[in-house]
């Protein structure tokens, strides 16, 4: 099978559905003349024109509220943050608008729409520029809320995105976008709210989504030759979560780590190990574990970026413990 | 505008001049680094704005407050910060101005009245007259100057807080540094309204465009800015047209531009226009000027010397000053 770029299966997706949908437009800073910040978009003013490739001014607050009231009269847009560290100024309509808007109008005005563009640490960025905010989206009802941690997956799942009727937050990462993987040059798409088995295995189950489901892999490689086989859950998408799937596997394995680059408080990990207990409480062999970046603002300086992040010896660590391996 | 030449002191002169060049040699040592990856992360030059800067220090008092965006190397430097500390800042050193914490782009000294370098475009804005706001609640007489780019100015927080600035007249000079453009985005494509400090009119602010590639331009219209704020008559709005050399940040190739457009600007470099001045005007030597020079790169290497030597923050330093307490419970499994 060919291998693309994460950035080019996005592309893609996007190409695809506005060929097919002329409602289907992007909206967003630097998305059209400059091919996006980070080249996701490259070719699409070409393309598409300047009418569905829309660049605007720095004016986040604005243009995600006037691609909400496009979507409440018909349209499709999908509006690109630069990154989600920006979404925060516009908050405000996707939360109290896109969010309610079928709900406070009874049904009538639905917000088909999709908000994208990456999340999370890159590198040395400093505070505000190194957050993961896919906990305070996936609190939210009415948005459903996509984390691809793949090529393959991205471009099935923003296909599934563009076409959903709800809007949906779509988060990648700085650090993805040159990742290669095998994508078909047919089409397809991945159903929102399904999670995927990326790795079977017996002895313990590791949860994670986005970037850091590479962290995860890897760990599983190397505790593979310690004898310890992981199953390894890539979420996918935080809001549905699939609980099922991981309660079945903890059913399987007996115990649990949910991996994720977020501050700890009310996070995803700490909703599944509610999730889990609850369902799955006497199939537990020990309390659930779970590896998050560490509860403060991400500093510059290297030793901040490594102490703060996720990492594989982490996870290896949390591993052992649930596996009572302490050594 | 036409500078109004010799109503500045030789000294002034000299002090632009010995400021500007330290910016300038500064900041290409910093681009060199960041090529050798000492220093990481987004990194954005003020390169080619710097008349800017100076133009404004040489027209405040000391205890005055500087506030600006994420471009902030020039603004710390100009407050007083020395450049071993912004170095050091800039490699993530324990030494450094934000103790590591805070990089390129977060530059900080409360001793030398910087608020600071900010990441979020116009975040900085809304601060910044609120900076101003408790100078006026105490009847201190400081005046705030906050820095922005043209595309910040986009925010719609300039217009809530440029409302009640002039509501409750605020001791602040909003400073937009309209180099342009905002990373590949230029002006005349985010605006019908191409006169930026037109903005302020629909709050009835004193507002207006100063040429930014002098600094006695600038220091002219922050002067009277200022005494209009120390004199309790609120806010004004400069536009301060200027360039910037580099691209947005180190990676970007600064392609939406033309060559020619960039090199127009290099022709009335505001280091040349101030030296060209010293020398007509016999204010210094050739020779004096070479020492100048000589001093300023010492300073750089030392800085760099200095960053080079200090010690990176501690991993255990990640909980420092993330609470005032130092006992705060954090998660930690
Ligand atoms: C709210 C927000 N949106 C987007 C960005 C990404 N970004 C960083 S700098 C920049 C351009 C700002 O240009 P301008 O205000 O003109 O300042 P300059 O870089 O020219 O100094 C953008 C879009 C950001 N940091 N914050
Ligand atoms: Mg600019």
């Amino acid at each position: 099978m060919r291998t693309i770029q994460f950035r080019e299966a996005l592309r893609e997706a996007l190409n695809e559905e506005m060929r097919k949908d002329e409602r289907v437009f992007l909206i967003g800073e630097e998305v059209a003349e400059y091919n996006g910040a980070y080249k996701v978009s490259q070719g699409m003013l070409e393309e598409f024109g300047e009418k569905r490739v829309i660049d605007t001014p720095i004016a986040e607050l604005g243009f995600a509220g006037i691609a909400v009231g496009a979507a409440m009269n018909g349209l499709r847009p999908v509006c690109e943050f630069m990154t989600f560290n920006f979404s925060l100024v516009a908050i405000d309509q996707v939360i109290n608008a896109a969010a309610k808007m079928l709900s406070m109008s009874g049904g009538q005005f639905g917000c088909p729409m999709v908000f994208r563009g990456p999340t999370g640490s890159a590198g040395q960025l400093g505070a505000q520029h190194s957050q993961n905010f896919e906990n305070w989206y996936a609190n939210t009802p009415g948005l459903k809320v996509v984390v691809p941690s793949n090529p393959y997956d991205a471009k099935g799942l923003l296909k599934a995105a563009i076409r959903d009727e709800n809007p949906v937050i779509f988060m990648e990462s700085e650090q993805m976008y040159g990742d290669k993987g095998e994508v078909p040059e047919e089409e397809y798409i991945i159903p929102l709210g399904v999670a995927d088995i990326k790795r079977v295995g017996h002895s313990v189950t590791i949860v994670s989504f986005g970037k850091i489901m590479k962290v995860a892999l890897t760990a599983a490689d190397e505790l593979a030759k310690e004898g310890i086989e992981a199953e390894v859950i890539d979420l996918r998408t935080v809001r549905p979560i699939d609980y099922n799937t991981i309660i079945e596997s903890v059913k399987k394995t007996n115990r649990l780590v949910v991996v994720e680059e977020a501050w700890p408080l009310a996070s995803i990990s700490s909703e599944i190990a509610y999730m889990v207990q609850k369902n799955a409480f006497d199939y537990l062999d020990a309390p659930v574990k779970r590896v998050t970046c560490l509860d403060v603002p991400l500093g510059y300086a290297p030793v901040f970026v490594e102490t703060y992040l996720p990492s594989v010896k982490k996870v290896i660590d949390a591993v052992n413990s649930v596996m009572y391996k302490n050594k | 505008m036409a500078a109004k030449k010799n109503t500045y002191s030789k000294e002034t002169y000299i002090k632009w001049y010995e400021e500007m060049l330290l910016m300038r040699r500064f900041e290409e040592k910093a681009a060199q680094l960041y090529g050798q990856q000492k220093i990481r992360g987004f990194c954005h030059l003020y390169i080619g704005q710097e008349a800017v800067v100076a133009g404004t220090m040489s027209a405040l008092k000391k205890e005055d407050r500087i506030i600006t965006a994420y471009r902030d190397h020039a603004h710390a430097l100009a407050c007083g910060i020395s450049a071993d500390a912004v170095m050091a800042e800039l490699y993530g050193k324990a030494t450094g101005c934000s103790k590591g914490k805070g990089g390129s782009m977060h530059m900080f000294s409360k001793e030398h009245h910087f608020f600071g370098g900010h990441g979020i475009v116009g975040g900085q804005i809304p601060l910044g007259a609120g900076i101003a706001f408790a100078d006026k609640y105490r009847g201190d007489k400081q005046v705030t100057v906050c820095y922005m780019g043209d595309g910040a100015v986009r925010q719609g927080a300039l217009h809530e807080t440029f409302n009640m600035a002039m509501l409750w007249k605020l001791p602040v000079i909003f400073v937009c540094e309209n180099n342009g453009y905002a990373m590949g985005t230029s002006v005349e494509r985010t605006t019908n309204v191409l006169d930026i400090y037109k903005l302020g009119l629909a709050y009835d602010m004193p507002s207006k465009a100063v040429d930014g590639m002098q600094p006695q331009t600038v220091h002219e219209s922050i002067a009277e800015a200022a005494d209009r704020a120390r004199n309790n008559e609120g806010p004004t709005f400069l536009e301060i047209r200027t360039y910037r050399y580099r691209g947005h940040s180190m990676s970007d190739p600064a392609k939406y531009r033309t060559k020619e457009e960039v090199e127009e600007y290099k022709s009335k470099d505001p280091i040349e226009i101030i030296k060209a001045i010293i020398l007509k005007e016999r204010y210094s030597t050739e020779a004096e000027l070479d020492a100048i020079e000589a001093n300023i790169e010492s300073t750089v290497n030392k800085s760099v010397e200095f960053a080079e030597n200090s010690p990176w923050p501690e991993a255990s330093d990640i909980y420092a000053d993330v609470y005032v307490e130092n006992d705060y419970p954090y998660i930690t499994e």
